[in-house]
């Protein structure tokens, strides 16, 4: 079963990706994802920083999936902003993630044609264990000039330092996570907060290729055919159909 | 070189994969040799990290920047454990053990406390950042929650397990509805990797 859904989301990330090159997809306005444009734009215009902090999802574990997703949308925001002349920071909580968001910035600023601007310091390890981690990203949101802080991935209840921070110096803060408990901390502090699998909408919502807004049309397709499962099942369970 | 890179990680991909969902022998075993090296690979990362976040520190205390002095006391206590407690006495001496009891418990129960009335903080002015009902039902939900579930001189609150479980259908059922999201993104953007379409190794 697992496999079929495997194969069925597999053919059509491939299929649905081939499409949306010729037909970009219309996306639905996401408030958060406005304000994160928007912020771009204005953080290259006043010399300011974005600071983009990925959590601690271990690669190793399925907690690796919202850093991959981070990964993505980091790679659009450092081909932006890499005109600006203060790079981004990416703060992480987790080794293997900071290198990878090393490469991934070296990658963004090759592919802007800027790769000398390019600093190994500004994809940091913050700290390995949950309070550490708050700790080390609490000193880059206070005093790196940052006017924008994105905290995207697998964070746990210490997200409430991070928000609180960003309110602190009076910056915009665009908050999603994998976890509940972090999910339920962005919704009760975060202006626009990003709720469930619209993490993972990042990508397609900062430009990141026809593949992202495939994917959230197969993450449809399938959310479609679990809801009929669900419903069928309970239907077949009411009428004590043994299943 | 990239394009190695990329074929390489994808096929170990691919492989750990198949390994999961046909466990035949020879590709178990490539599967656990893969997985073995990415462990060793991991372990090795978190050294570069650590070095990272000792050079980061170190630039600022070069530079004079803000909050220097937090960096060099991070850069000295590094050292001290590493070389004094870790490569001297050993990670299981009694003396590692009181300095985790002695300074790291004790601080991360600090930033415990804080994080409680950070988030009482942030509940009180929910509301007013965003006023709509979802909020205020977000708020009653947690307020009615708490009382539920807090303990009280006269013992339980009465109706408090069916306050709990009437409640608990509701979240319990939006949980499952978040989990299931964010597993089809998990997996989506897996797929993402395994085709070689986003490549956070530096590929593309």
């Amino acid at each position: 079963m697992s496999l079929a859904l495997l194969l069925l989301a597999a053919v059509l990330l491939l299929g649905l990706t081939l499409w949306r090159r010729r037909a970009p997809a219309s996306l639905r306005p996401i408030d958060a994802y406005e304000r994160l444009n928007r912020s771009v734009g204005l953080a290259v215009e006043n010399g300011t920083r974005l600071h983009i902090s990925l959590g601690r999802g271990n690669l190793f574990t399925a907690r690796g999936g919202s850093a991959l997703a981070g990964l993505a949308m980091l790679r659009r925001l450092a081909e932006r902003t890499s005109v600006s002349d203060r790079p981004p920071i990416v703060t992480s909580g987790d080794a293997s993630l900071a290198i990878l968001s090393q490469d991934t910035l070296q990658s963004a600023y090759r592919a802007a044609g800027v790769e000398e601007q390019y600093r190994v310091s500004t994809g940091r390890l913050a700290g390995l264990s949950p309070f550490s981690y708050a700790a080390g990203t609490l000193s880059v949101v206070h005093d790196e000039s940052v006017s924008t802080n994105i905290v995207m991935g697998d964070l746990g209840s210490e997200a409430a330092l991070l928000t609180e921070a960003a309110e602190r110096e009076n910056t915009n803060l665009i908050a999603a996570s994998d976890n509940l408990s972090a999910q339920s901390i962005f919704y009760a502090s975060a202006q626009d907060p990003l709720i469930g699998e619209e993490l993972f909408a990042a990508g397609a919502y900062v430009g990141a290729g026809a593949s992202h807004e495939a994917s959230l049309n197969v993450q449809d397709i399938l959310r479609w055919i679990i809801i009929l499962a669900i419903l069928i099942g309970s239907l077949l369970k009411l009428v004590g159909a043994p299943i | 070189m990239r394009v190695f890179t990329a074929a390489f990680a994808i096929a170990a991909g691919l492989i750990v994969l198949l390994g999961y969902f046909y466990p035949v022998e020879q590709l178990v075993n490539l599967r656990r040799i893969l997985i073995d090296w990415a462990v060793i690979i991991a372990g090795m990362a978190v050294l570069v990290g650590v070095f990272n976040l000792a050079a980061v520190q170190m630039e600022k205390i070069r530079a004079r920047q803000k909050g220097s002095v937090y960096g060099a006391l991070l850069v000295i206590s590094l050292l001290v454990t590493f070389f004094g407690f870790g490569l001297w006495v050993g990670p299981d001496a009694p003396s590692m053990r009181f300095a985790a009891d002695a300074i790291i418990v004790p601080v991360e129960a600090a930033l415990m406390a804080i994080l409680a009335v950070t988030l009482l903080y942030a509940s009180i002015r929910l509301l007013r950042r965003r006023v709509d009902v979802m909020s205020a039902l977000f708020l009653v939900v947690a307020v009615v929650f708490l009382i539920a579930i807090m303990p009280t001189p006269f013992g339980p609150i009465p109706g408090d397990q069916a306050i709990l479980q009437f409640l608990g259908m509701f979240s319990g059922g939006g949980a499952r509805g978040l989990l299931i999201g964010i597993a089809l993104g998990t997996l989506l953007t897996g797929l993402r990797v395994l085709f070689g379409i986003d490549r956070p190794y530096g590929g593309n």
